[in-house]
């Protein structure tokens, strides 16, 4: 958690509302018609800059005492929506990021409210959306397109950034007022006694979601205790599911299918490519089934399952999805096959829901620790004893 | 948060009762509404729902609140058992910690 460390990639003077240039930037390709780039009959000056291209979501600039600032549309077009898909998924860009600085939505005035938000594109894009029909100021961090919390909790969205992006985008000439919304998730890294030292705004916490920005800025920039209580529905668990998913199943999850192959074939007849098929692809299939109790099933089931332990509740799960994978098996399973089959899927399933525990806005570090110290001795005894029935389980065929 | 409780009795949430002056700012960003602002002093109403975010602790003025904050993510904490250095979290997709 470093706070003093400058961000890298933007210096503050980059406009904001270009897009970075195309080496480190992952604007979607596809722009479609209706989204066409800015630069309405009008701008005069030239936006375009050799390397940067202006994203389809600024509407038009206009001139203030600090600069020219972009103005940006609050309907999402079918290019953020797209952007947002493929971002779920790690398809073709792992940082989904926008320029830093000063944005507005509508036509602020030097009494608009100043909203302080992160330069991931899908946090952007959500605040603008849900900025409908308001006149506000955005001031964007650079958080190197990360969302406010997991930013806030590395110390990029904090107090130095604040600091340092309210003095370059010149907010004490914009506006009249001397206070800054800043996201109540973002006070885990700001620290709004010192902002105030140091630069002179006062730190106003908004609320947790975007979508209740309106009815607190409508309310005098007073949230309801409602606003200030994270939540964690049903959607939003599954939609860490792909994340989850991409985390287990990459190269390392590979490696892990060939080697159990591999472990498959061999058997008394030494090594056999039918036994390779069949033993070692039901392994896959059991890891398989492990990993998504654990990862998905697990997470969408959470506030049901019995016990406070992810890795507990994981173990459940697992031991259901076990139980129907070894009574639905297509062809005998055998005894030793079969108690392989009832320990690795709850152990896999086990650790995969331990894992979650990083992904949850509820879980603390000392009970995740505690958890896993008690967890993972379970966890690689029931995953070693697996492996030795499995492997016995060819000899005793 | 109903339904969302994780274990009992870890949490390094501390108060000092003398040291506060009132000001509210802990109550506000606390996400788990532990803490509880009344008659100028706050008091800590529901210790097992913090999840040692730090943000109250950060933001209070005269420092009546420690914690150990950090990150509740299973595959950082494995990574600095095996490294030493005190957990980060190396995932930068949203959701994850
Ligand atoms: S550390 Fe976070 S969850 Fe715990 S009391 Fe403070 S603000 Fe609330
Ligand atoms: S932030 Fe500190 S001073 Fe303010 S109410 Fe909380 S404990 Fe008291």
């Amino acid at each position: 958690m470093d706070a003093s460390r400058p961000p890298d990639g933007a210096g503050p003077h980059r406009p904001s509302g270009l897009a970075l240039p195309m080496t480190d930037t992952c604007c979607p390709s596809v722009t479609p018609a209706d989204e066409a780039p800015c630069c309405t009959p009008g701008s005069d000056a030239n936006d375009d800059l050799p390397g940067y291209r202006v994203w389809p979501f600024v509407e038009d600039w206009f001139d203030t005492p600090a600069g020219r600032v972009p103005r940006v549309r609050t309907r999402l077009g079918p290019a953020d929506l797209l952007g947002r898909w493929a971002m779920r998924w790690g398809i073709g860009r792992d940082r989904y990021r926008i320029a830093p600085g000063l944005y507005a939505v509508g036509r602020p005035d030097p009494a608009a409210p100043v909203l302080v938000t992160a330069n991931y594109k899908m946090t952007f894009d959500l605040v603008r959306r849900d900025l409908d029909g308001v006149d506000a100021w955005i001031l964007v961090l650079e958080t190197r397109g990360i969302n406010v919390w997991c930013a806030a909790g590395k110390g990029t969205f904090g107090t130095e950034e604040v600091v340092r992006r309210a003095k370059a985008a010149g907010l004490d000439r914009l506006v009249s007022h001397r206070k800054l919304v800043v996201p109540q998730l973002g006070a885990v890294g700001v620290a709004a006694h010192e902002v105030r030292r140091r630069c002179g705004f006062s730190v106003v916490y908004g609320p947790i979601r975007s979508r209740d920005l309106k009815a607190f800025l409508a309310a005098g920039l007073q949230a309801t205790p409602e606003m200030r209580r994270v939540r964690f529905p049903l959607g939003d668990r599954i939609a860490l599911a792909p994340v989850e998913l991409r985390g287990v199943l990459g190269k390392p999850g590979l490696v892990a299918a060939l080697a159990l192959v591999v472990l498959g074939g061999l058997g008394p007849g030494v090594f056999s490519q039918a036994a390779a098929a069949t033993r070692g692809l039901g392994a896959v299939a059991a890891t398989l089934a492990g990993v998504f109790a654990g990862a998905v099933a697990t997470p969408a089931l959470l506030p049901w399952l019995p016990w406070r332990a992810f890795s507990a509740k994981g173990a459940a799960v697992g031991a259901a999805a076990a139980a129907v994978l070894a009574a639905g098996w297509p062809g005998p399973l055998g005894a030793w096959n079969g108690l392989a089959v009832l320990l690795a899927v709850p152990a896999t399933s086990s650790y995969c829901a331990m894992n979650f525990t990083g992904s949850t806005p509820f879980t603390s570090p000392s009970g995740v620790e505690r958890e896993m110290r008690r967890a993972i001795p379970w966890q690689a005894a029931a995953a070693a004893t697996a492996g030795i029935a499995w492997l016995a389980g060819a000899f005793a065929a | 948060m109903n339904g969302f409780r994780y274990l009992e009795g870890v949490t390094t949430l501390a108060l000092d009762p003398d040291r506060c002056v009132g000001c509210g700012l802990c109550q506000a960003v606390c996400p788990h509404g532990v803490l509880a602002v009344a008659d100028g002093c706050a008091r800590i109403v529901d210790r097992d729902g913090c999840m040692e975010c730090g943000a109250c602790a950060r933001n209070c003025p005269v420092e009546a609140l420690a914690v150990s904050a950090g990150v509740g993510c299973a595959s950082a904490i494995i990574k600095s058992w095996l490294t030493g250095a005190p957990p980060t979290c190396g995932c930068d997709t949203d959701g994850c910690c």
